[in-house]
């Protein structure tokens, strides 16, 4: 490797280097973090692309100058529709592995890495973070409960064993993402996802990784209530799904 | 009684158009004659109610009004689902839409909003 010419758009950044690995981050009004996020994400990987749904605020500026590719949404259509708009941008490049990483800085950078060797050793089509497999979780309490019973409701639809049914914290390989068209466009995707994973038997792996809860992030998280949107954006997909 | 079966079927007919049929709105055509017959009948309910008491005797109903409510409640329902397939399928090409803008501007030079 020494030697050789550098070429400026593949920094060597780590042992193996993150040429063939896109981040996808939806941002929607996060112009507090996402040039944070943005700059630690590139301290690690090279691409790093945020599909701005519809801001309106400077966020899609900052994340630019902080160095991710952005593509903007000229109106806010969801963040499942955000994501799928960043898998779509990214199977337009050679991406070989596809990370989705949530903009308000609940994730962490290590994990994401982590989920990438994982994905990387080819035992998995998809790697899927997870808060529970290991004790002492940080969640809030109420949080807590609002999950559990997503995961129920994860495992009565699709009989996936899956300990965490809503982390944004996922690395799948082109291949999958190829296989991944979301139709809902809110805050479903997740269970979208999984409900993908069992239809095509993909496999999958569930890695620990630790949320970072801040004043900031738990303001934004996803609202207890929006469940009821979820279960009832699933139903409605299934009856949808049966034509 | 018939109107028993009538009902049933309309019914029947309303879970398949929820659940079944080519995903998309109904054709412009159909709707506007489903409107069309609506607004006919009506006009012939109101100048016309001993023809509907008669109608409605013969499938079953004793009072012209409540065949007229029955109608009304069958056709109700297959106006919400047909605006719900509508508003659907507008948001999904609504999204994509957006997809497209954001996924040109990323390739065309001319635009202002080309970042990277």
């Amino acid at each position: 490797m020494s030697g050789a010419p550098t070429r400026v758009s593949e920094p060597d950044l780590s042992p193996i280097g993150t040429g063939n690995v896109i981040v996808i981050v939806p941002v929607y009004n996060e112009s507090a973090v996402i040039a944070d996020v943005v700059r630690e994400l590139r301290t690690a990987f090279t691409h790093v692309v945020c599909v701005d749904d519809g801001s309106a605020d400077t966020s899609a500026t900052l994340a630019a100058q902080a160095g991710a590719t952005v593509v903007r949404h000229p109106t806010n259509v969801g963040q499942g529709a955000a994501l799928q708009t960043g898998l779509t941008y990214g199977l337009g490049t050679s991406a070989e592995y596809f990370v989705t990483f949530d903009a308000d800085g609940q994730h962490r950078v290590a994990d994401a890495l982590a989920m990438l060797e994982v994905a990387r050793a080819g035992e998995a089509d998809i790697v899927l973070g997870s808060r529970f497999l290991e004790t002492g979780s940080n969640v809030p309490a109420l949080r807590r409960l609002v999950l559990r019973a997503g995961i129920l409701f994860t495992r009565a639809t699709t009989r996936l064993a899956v300990t965490d049914t809503h982390n944004g914290l996922r690395v799948m390989t082109r291949h999958t993402a190829r296989q991944v068209r979301l139709q809902l466009n809110g805050m479903a995707h997740a269970s979208e996802i999984l409900g993908g994973i069992a239809r095509a038997r993909l496999r999958y792996v569930e890695v620990p990784m630790t949320v970072v809860y801040s004043d900031y992030s738990r303001s934004k998280g996803q609202s207890s209530m929006n469940a009821v949107n979820v279960v009832i954006d699933l139903l409605l997909a299934r009856a949808r799904y049966a034509r | 009684m018939i109107i028993k079966l009538l009902l049933l079927l309309g019914v029947v007919l309303a879970a398949l158009f929820a659940y079944r049929g080519a995903p998309g709105a109904l054709s412009l055509a159909t709707r506007r004659l489903a409107l069309a017959g609506t607004l006919v009948s009506a006009a012939v309910a109101i100048v016309l109610p001993d023809l509907v008491t008669t109608v409605a005797q013969s499938v079953g109903v004793g009072r012209g009004a409540d065949l007229v409510l029955y109608g009304a409640v069958i056709v109700s329902i297959f106006v919400w689902i047909g605006l719900y397939r509508r508003l659907h399928d507008m948001e999904q090409r609504f999204v994509q839409l957006n997809r497209a803008i954001a996924l040109n501007q990323l390739t065309d030079p001319g635009s202002r909003d080309v970042v990277r």
